[in-house]
């Protein structure tokens, strides 16, 4: 294959997510040259599908301590370093009546080995704060949980790292890698966008494709056996609480509940699949979190379910297991597979310079990037050591207005009171001004889709689900970047047609209305096509 | 799974927000977002905005505070939103985080400054027509110079009862079936003649009227974010007379706005649950609501004489013009049809006719605010035009401060329904032929 251009660094990082952003600013920070190469835009990955819980530890307390105390040193961390990604929630551990009290010791003594503080909330108190809970619960602890937002955390990351010269190629997937010596030299990369090719020249790759690093690691001719763990989750219009709360028992299905800016989202299963981008949302998964949110909250599913996604948990699945460590086969629970993580060096594959980073949480992914990076630097003979523990993320700036904060629910309100007229709204769910989105269009440059945009700014996630701005956002899309009409029509399409297919697996009651409503605006007053139905939906 | 509680969250006000489907018929219905650029319209400022409002945080939103509170975007909302509740919730917390504001105090209790000014009525009532006082007020209070004002009577409408009942020797034994009258404080001490017509209509109807002793609505103070003391008078009222309710004695009132505060905001807005509030609410009527329900049964008295017959003032006003009506949206928000409009009908040679205006505009203590009085003027103008072009000089309404605003504005006299129908019985406010 003939490649159009060729770029040299000293490492090539593969994966956009929150660990492969974190290797590249930790390897940018200790002064080396390094490409990140990403197949979608950054945060499409698991890391952009994640339930948005900063653990405290607490979930891995009894069964995965090391995971736990990872857990909790990351938490303190970052809550430093990148505050502006975080909703400081708290989190609650809550026992309900089906919950079996002598797992509660376990876990009190499990979360005291690794250092998670616990604090015992009263029920009269915990009612006071959270007046929908359950008033069942007969144990309740609080732990140092938060909400964090993955799509600010990691554009923080890019940005930090692109300004010590770090570059990120989005929509390039890595497609070849190549080795020379028993070393590898450098990959290949296919623009998505153009269909052309790049040549990166590098001393040393890191694979942090999470679920997709087995198939990223055959490249290299390595072979690690990944297992895909699918967990559904549903995000509710009402925001329950106000705080985490997580079951205090054996984690299970359902048995966290997260408020999230405006939603709050109940999830998971954890279902083992074959492929890494396998993100059905089985119906019955559904009405399984919706039960499970029953006993956390009574009545709530009475709450309009907003949107149900999917998204894999990337464990790795090494042959010898340590103690405690289950085989995880197709179809069974993944939930005993450790959630810690394993660099792994490839040199027996002849592939020297090729290192893996896989597992782990997204809590720990700058634990993980240093973890990896010591490897690289060890390997590349460079001393530099990992800053990333005591260096502050700046807030992104791409958005201009100073960058934005997640971190109070408030703050788009305070900011749309501030813009300089009311009717420059273009997204109202979500609180978007024409003004974000301009910035935001021209920052992501030539060939930014809508759904690029959702990512970036939240657009078309509320309860209309792009119902009243999709063809507001597409006309200013189209103005900004100078899009012929088709076009325009085209992104519009596209990004109706993957809103709509969240909303599918809920339509009853409210969102039922809601999207018959949308049905209506886009398929019969604007007449944007509808696709081709798919025998099964993939996402 | 455990059996689920049964819980009205979802009908409590904020969480009402949940089932809004964005279709923006609260926009386009809405008086105040043609008028000014100021107010981002009731989808935006509320079931919108309550999913960034965070309970913890104060508010960031002052635009929420130009929502007059009239309740046109509650009535119309076709998914059951409560977005006026949301508002007048959202501005009380506002108002709780800017701190006091004397402007808003004096505005909110006025239940008290129509009691205290009582015995000073020629005195204040010549003050608040004095231009340079008013400037004064203006300058610094922030209360409307424009603003009509009501005039004290003099004395209240609870003293003259009072005296009426001494005077009277009650029968003993009395087989009238029993009303409570509501008066608020307007029909107290500004226009006590209002209660007077309305106990004798509702006597001439065979009923005994009682006047248990009762507290201003609350609602001056509600819709200027004082909910704790709104909640205190709110307690007073469903206190004294939840339990007439309960025994099915009706409670019956002349001020629109006060009775839909006692129907429906004690619960929905100030977010009272208990039984006594519920059976208050289940059991208080506006009275052309009650009357034209007794005349559904058959029992309300059609003696009525015809226009020719009025006293020589009124006929003068009425001369052969129609009548213009104008439901304020509080008496909307009742959900209760037209009744005083269907009575009025029944007055021969009367013609009176609903003007179909969404709003006059004042809503309340709204149009009394310097920033908000050019706001408030604007709503009203299609009505008030509609006044002057079909050249009454004669118009109804059933809320106070709505007749006040109304009067000033489009330069007719505006009387409650119940001034109309008390000339058709027969009965004045006049104090011999009262007794
Ligand atoms: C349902 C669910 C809930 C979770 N909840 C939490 C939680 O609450 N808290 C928490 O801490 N963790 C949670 N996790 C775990 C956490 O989300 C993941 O561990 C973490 O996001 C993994 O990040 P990553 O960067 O390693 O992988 P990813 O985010 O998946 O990134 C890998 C990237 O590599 C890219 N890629 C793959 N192949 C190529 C190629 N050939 N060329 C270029 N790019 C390629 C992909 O497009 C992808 O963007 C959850 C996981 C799941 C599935
Ligand atoms: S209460 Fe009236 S002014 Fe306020 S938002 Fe609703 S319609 Fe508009
Ligand atoms: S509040 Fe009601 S009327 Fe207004 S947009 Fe929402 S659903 Fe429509
Ligand atoms: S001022 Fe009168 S008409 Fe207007 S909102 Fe109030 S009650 Fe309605």
């Amino acid at each position: 294959m003939q490649a159009e251009t060729t770029l040299n660094c000293d490492v090539l990082v593969i994966g956009g997510g929150a660990t492969g952003a974190g290797v590249l600013f930790d390897l940018a920070q200790r002064g080396l040259r390094v490409i990140l190469a990403e197949q979608n835009d950054v945060a499409t990955g698991t890391s952009g599908r994640y339930h948005g819980l900063l653990h405290s530890g607490g979930r891995y307390a009894v069964r995965d301590p090391e995971s736990a105390r990872e857990c909790i040193e990351e938490n303190w961390i970052v809550r430093r370093i990148a505050p502006h990604t975080i909703e400081d929630t708290g989190g609650w551990f809550a026992a309900f009546p089906p919950d079996d009290p002598a797992y509660i010791p376990l876990w009190l003594e499990g979360c005291k080995a690794v250092g998670i503080p616990t604090e015992p909330v009263p029920l009269a108190q915990a009612l006071r704060e959270e007046p929908h809970l359950n008033p069942q619960a007969y144990a309740i602890y609080r732990v140092p949980d938060a909400a964090c937002d993955s799509f600010e955390l990691i554009h923080s990351l890019v940005e930090a790292a692109a300004a010590l010269g770090g570059v990120t190629l989005t929509y390039h997937r890595v497609c070849a890698i190549e080795k020379h010596g028993g070393k590898v030299i450098g990959a290949l990369l296919q623009n998505r966008r153009t269909g052309g090719y790049v040549r990166v020249h590098a001393h040393a790759i890191v694979n942090a494709a999470g679920p997709w690093a087995g198939e990223v690691a055959k490249l290299a001719g390595a072979d690690i056996h990944m297992t895909h763990d699918r967990g559904v989750m549903v995000a509710m219009n009402v925001r329950w609480v106000n705080t985490i709360i997580n079951r205090l028992a054996t984690p299970d299905d359902g048995d966290i509940l997260v408020p999230v800016g405006t939603v709050c989202v109940i999830g998971t299963t954890s279902v083992v699949v074959e492929r890494p981008d396998d993100l059905d949302i089985p119906a019955r998964e559904i009405t399984q979190m919706l039960d499970a949110g029953e006993v956390m909250i009574p009545n709530f599913r009475k709450a309009r379910a907003l949107r149900a996604w999917a998204g894999v948990r990337p464990l790795y699945d090494p042959p010898q297991k340590r103690a405690g460590e289950a085989e995880g086969g197709v179809g069974e629970d993944g939930r005993f597979i450790t959630r810690s993580f394993r660099a792994l060096s490839h040199a027996d594959v002849g592939a020297a310079g090729m290192l893996s980073i896989v597992g782990g949480k997204l809590t720990t992914y700058r634990q993980m990037a240093e973890k990896i990076s010591d490897e690289v630097c060890a390997y590349l003979g460079v001393s530099a050591p990992c800053r990333t523990a005591q260096t502050p993320l700046p807030k992104p700036t791409w958005l201009g207005n100073g960058g934005r904060k997640l971190h109070a629910l408030t703050h788009r309100l305070h900011q749309l009171e501030h813009a300089p007229t009311h009717n420059n709204l273009i997204c109202e769910c979500e609180i978007i001004t024409r003004d974000q989105l301009e910035t935001a269009i021209r920052a992501s440059g030539e060939g930014v889709s809508l759904d690029d945009l959702r990512r970036d700014l939240r657009l078309g996630m509320g309860p209309c689900q792009a119902g009243f701005c999709g063809y507001r956002a597409a006309g200013v899309l189209g103005e900004t970047a100078h899009l012929p009409p088709a076009d325009s029509i085209a992104a519009l399409a596209t990004f109706i047609e993957e809103r709509f297919r969240g909303n599918r697996p809920l339509l009853w009651g409210h969102q039922l209305r809601q999207a018959l409503l949308d049905e209506l605006i886009y398929r019969r007053a604007l007449g944007v096509p509808t696709p081709q139905p798919e025998a099964h939906a993939a996402d | 799974m455990i059996e689920p509680r049964e819980l009205p969250y979802l009908q409590e006000t904020p969480f009402t927000a949940d089932h809004c489907l964005k279709c923006n018929i609260c926009t386009q219905a809405c008086p105040v977002v043609p008028v000014t650029d100021l107010f981002p319209g009731p989808k935006t400022v509320g079931p919108q905005a309550q999913r960034f409002r965070d309970p913890d945080l104060p508010s960031p939103d002052q635009s929420v505070d130009y929502c007059s509170g009239c309740g046109i975007c509650t009535l119309v909302c076709p998914h059951g939103v409560r977005v006026m509740e949301i508002n007048t919730q959202a501005k009380a917390k506002l108002a709780e985080a800017k701190g006091f504001s004397l402007r808003n105090w004096i505005l909110g209790h006025n239940a008290w400054w129509g009691v205290l000014g009582t015995p000073f009525a020629p005195l204040l009532n010549w003050a608040f027509r004095f231009k340079p006082f008013r400037w004064l007020a203006e300058k610094t209070l922030g209360i409307s110079a424009r603003a009509a004002f009501p005039t004290w009577a003099g004395y209240t409408f609870r003293s003259w009862w009072r005296k009426r009942e001494k005077k009277r020797a009650q029968p003993a034994e009395d087989a009238r079936p029993v009303v409570v009258y509501y008066h608020g404080c307007s029909t107290n001490s500004y226009e006590p003649r209002i209660g007077k017509l309305a106990v004798q209509i509702l006597e001439h109807n065979g009923f005994r009227v009682i006047v248990p002793p009762q507290a201003c609505c609350g609602l001056p103070l509600q819709s200027n974010g004082m909910f704790a003391e709104a909640r205190r008078f709110a307690r007073k009222n469903t206190s004294a007379l939840a339990d007439y309710a309960r025994r099915g004695i009706p409670i019956v009132g002349t001020a629109g706005s006060c009775i839909m505060a006692l129907k429906g905001d004690y619960e929905h807005i100030l977010g009272l649950h208990d039984d006594d509030t519920r059976a208050l609410a289940g059991g208080i009527y506006d009275i052309s609501e009650f009357l034209w329900g007794l005349h559904q049964q058959g029992k309300l008295k059609t003696d009525f004489r015809p226009v020719s017959a009025f006293p020589p003032e009124l006929r003068a006003l009425i001369g052969d013009s129609i009548v213009p009506y104008h439901a304020p949206c509080q008496l909307k928000a009742h959900g209760m049809g037209r009744p005083a409009l269907d009575l009025l009908d029944l007055i021969p040679e009367l013609r009176v006719v609903e003007m179909d205006a969404d709003c006059c505009g004042i809503a309340g203590t709204y149009g009394y605010k310097a920033e908000k009085r050019q706001i408030a003027e604007d709503v009203g103008a299609p009505l008030f035009r509609r006044i002057r072009e079909i050249g009454a000089r004669l118009a109804v309404c059933d809320t106070e401060t709505c007749r006040w605003h109304i009067a000033q504005m489009s330069g007719a006299r505006v009387v409650h329904p119940v001034e109309l129908l008390a000339s058709a019985y027969g009965i004045t406010a006049d104090e011999r032929a009262m007794i």
